[in-house]
């Protein structure tokens, strides 16, 4: 053989590997936050269905939006989405009607989460996991607070040791919830107050803090922390003095979602997915693991009493929950929200 | 092939890189500064200006301006403790010089986010510094060091101070000891020749360091998210913001294009400098 040809075979073989790999083995793009699964449910998934998932990470709801909106939901197949952007998917008709013949394991869920104001019914989200958001504290070195104002308007002793949410919404929940407000508030003059409200409570921050509340609170850098319940219970893992309570104005009640994409092209496998994320067993291993309440019935009451023991806002019954108000799809208000944010972050 | 078209031979591959892997995406970028943002985000590709009047509404402006602020205390602090590191290390015998080069850049070696959090550790209400203090027996309140703006400055200070380093020790190394000998010769006092003669014929250095840090810093968003607790809003973040958490890309866009404008302009200032200086060099040398 010249070494010509032989040239030409190593570049055919190249091609035909190029084409025909992806095409063999194409798998099913799943896409949610880190540490949001149990490690192992992808594996698990592909071992027991003979599917090819792959799990991709997105750091927050606003970075996996910029993504499906840019490629008009070309390639992902599911996506965990938090509510209000699970409605806005929607109204984009980027999400998949759901057919719940295609998922039987819907039938676990909750009564209440399928009565979801988001998406009565669950016609284009599932719900994966639900909760509310309010003080994370250390009880060994506070008062155990009661209402927002004990964050937004702290004690001397505490001021300087309290951190608050950044993202836009739960940030300005926070105000809208102290001032009696609903979560969903757009009316200017209201939102000014609240605004206001933020911008006096940031001069007693230490910081605005999405991910590492808990640890500022194990170290005692932090005393009183504005957090998700699931996120606190991380602390409460580390420190049993650390407490979680839901401020006496209330909280909202968020949602996070599995949407799976009008535009997959491996919908079958999809359907399969977000079905198998719903067994009973695998979405209680999924609790266990994240330590965040599922809305699924058959999933919660496998949860050990111990763990309810060890971390009491897991037991928050749904009937409870559905008493707060869900975070919605403000539509075109959402950019006077953006801007609201940044005035507080602006602010001296 | 003759020896003419050698060099464009042999940067066409940089520069082909540079150009569709930076320039192209770049002005893609700053198209969409012209167009209307979705109203979940997206493009709606309708021609405005709208976005690049919204980089100068008073609020993002004061976002602008104070990111000029700290960049600039940042770029100033790092001249002047860069300049007198190089001075110093450009005095030193020539066979230690290498040596403490290497020791000046040596933080490079580890990531900036690394860094970044190193100064955390140190300045944290329970950190090294304040136990440091307590040691040696400081009783009473310690001022809160972590998330200041004055953390932010630090922070800037500290992972841009080897480029001035090296901006400055270059011209110093290379000033020919016989022209501040003549100066003393002929009666100037050491701070005069200092002032009248190295000064000037370093002021390249200066100003390159300078700018670099001051380019560097005015765009960053990672120390003022680390630093500053996110309470300290700087261009960088806001740019940031419009793009991952706003979905506004246009707005984005605008920001960014302002931003590099003005980084230009920067660099354009800092080669007139450096031009007039090695002018008034040659005329020393002549």
């Amino acid at each position: 053989m010249t070494k010509i040809t032989l040239r030409a075979g190593v570049c055919l073989v190249a091609v035909v590997a190029a084409l025909g790999a992806p095409a063999l083995a194409e798998p099913l793009n799943v896409s949610n936050w880190d540490g949001y699964m149990a490690p192992d449910a992808i594996d698990n998934f592909n071992a027991d269905t003979g599917n090819q998932a792959e799990l991709v990470l997105h750091a927050t709801n606003e970075e996996i939006m910029g993504k499906l909106i840019a490629s008009k939901g070309v390639g992902y197949d599911v996506v965990f989405v938090s509510s209000p952007f699970a409605e806005v998917l929607h109204n984009l008709g980027l999400a998949e009607e759901l057919d719940h013949a295609k998922i039987p394991n819907a039938a676990n869920l909750y009564a209440e989460a399928n009565a979801l104001p988001h998406d009565p019914g669950n016609m284009f989200s599932m719900p994966y996991a639900w909760g509310t958001t309010g003080l994370c504290y250390r009880s060994d070195l506070v008062d155990a607070p009661t209402s927002w104002n004990d964050l937004l308007k702290p004690t001397a002793d505490v001021a300087g040791k309290t951190t608050m949410l950044a993202t836009d919404r739960w940030l300005l929940a926070a105000g809208q919830l102290a001032l009696g407000y609903s979560v969903n508030e757009t009316d200017p003059a209201k939102m000014a107050e609240v605004r206001d409200l933020l911008i006096e409570a940031k001069g007693t921050l230490l910081a605005y803090d999405d991910t590492t509340f808990y640890a500022k609170l194990v170290s005692g850098e932090a005393e009183l922390v504005h957090a998700w319940d699931g996120w606190c219970n991380y602390g409460i893992g580390e420190n049993a003095d650390i407490k979680y309570m839901i401020p006496k104005e209330g909280s909202d009640l968020w949602v996070d979602t599995m949407v799976i994409l009008k535009a997959s092209e491996h919908k079958e496998a999809a359907y399969a997915f977000v079905n198998y994320i719903l067994d009973a067993d695998n979405h209680r291993w999924a609790a266990e693991n994240i330590l965040y309440k599922v809305p699924n019935e058959a999933a919660m009451s496998g949860v050990s009493a111990d763990l309810i023991t060890a971390y009491p806002n897991m037991g928050m019954k749904p009937a409870d929950m559905m008493g707060f108000e869900q975070l919605r799809d403000v539509g075109a208000a959402q950019r006077d929200y953006s801007r609201l944010v940044s005035e507080i972050k602006a602010a001296n | 092939m003759t020896n003419d078209r050698r060099p464009l031979i042999l940067m066409s591959p940089a520069l082909l890189w540079l150009f569709g892997l930076m320039v192209v995406p770049c002005l893609l970028i700053l198209a969409l500064a012209f167009f209307r943002r979705g109203l979940y985000g997206g493009i709606e590709y309708t021609w405005t200006l709208e976005n690049i009047a919204l980089v100068f509404d008073p609020l993002y402006f004061k976002i602008f301006m104070k990111s000029a602020g700290i960049a600039g205390l940042a770029a100033g602090i790092a001249s002047v403790l860069g300049y007198a590191a190089a001075y110093a290390i450009a005095s030193m015998p020539r066979r230690h010089q290498p040596m403490l080069l290497f020791f000046a850049v040596l933080p490079f070696w580890s990531n900036y986010l690394v860094r970044t959090y190193a100064w955390i550790v140190l300045l944290n209400r329970e950190g090294l510094i304040v136990n440091l203090a307590r040691w040696f027996g400081f009783e009473g309140e310690m001022p809160k060091l972590l998330y200041t703006e004055s953390a932010v400055v630090i922070g800037l200070v500290y992972n841009y101070l080897p480029f001035v380093i090296l901006s400055c020790y270059a011209p110093l190394s290379r000033l020919n000891p016989e022209i501040a000998e003549a100066s003393r010769d002929l009666g100037a006092s050491g701070w005069k020749t200092f002032r009248r003669i190295t000064l000037p014929m370093t002021v390249p250095g200066i100003a390159t360091g300078f700018v670099f840090v001051f380019v560097l810093s005015i765009g960053n968003f990672v120390t003022p998210a680390l630093l500053g607790g996110g309470q300290f809003q700087m261009i960088g973040n806001l740019v940031y913001a419009q793009f991952l958490t706003a979905n506004d890309w246009p707005f984005g866009a605008a920001l960014s294009m302002v931003l590099i404008l003005v980084m230009l302009g920067l660099l354009m200032l800092q080669a007139v400098v450096t031009e007039r200086a090695s002018g008034g060099k040659k005329q020393i040398d002549g």
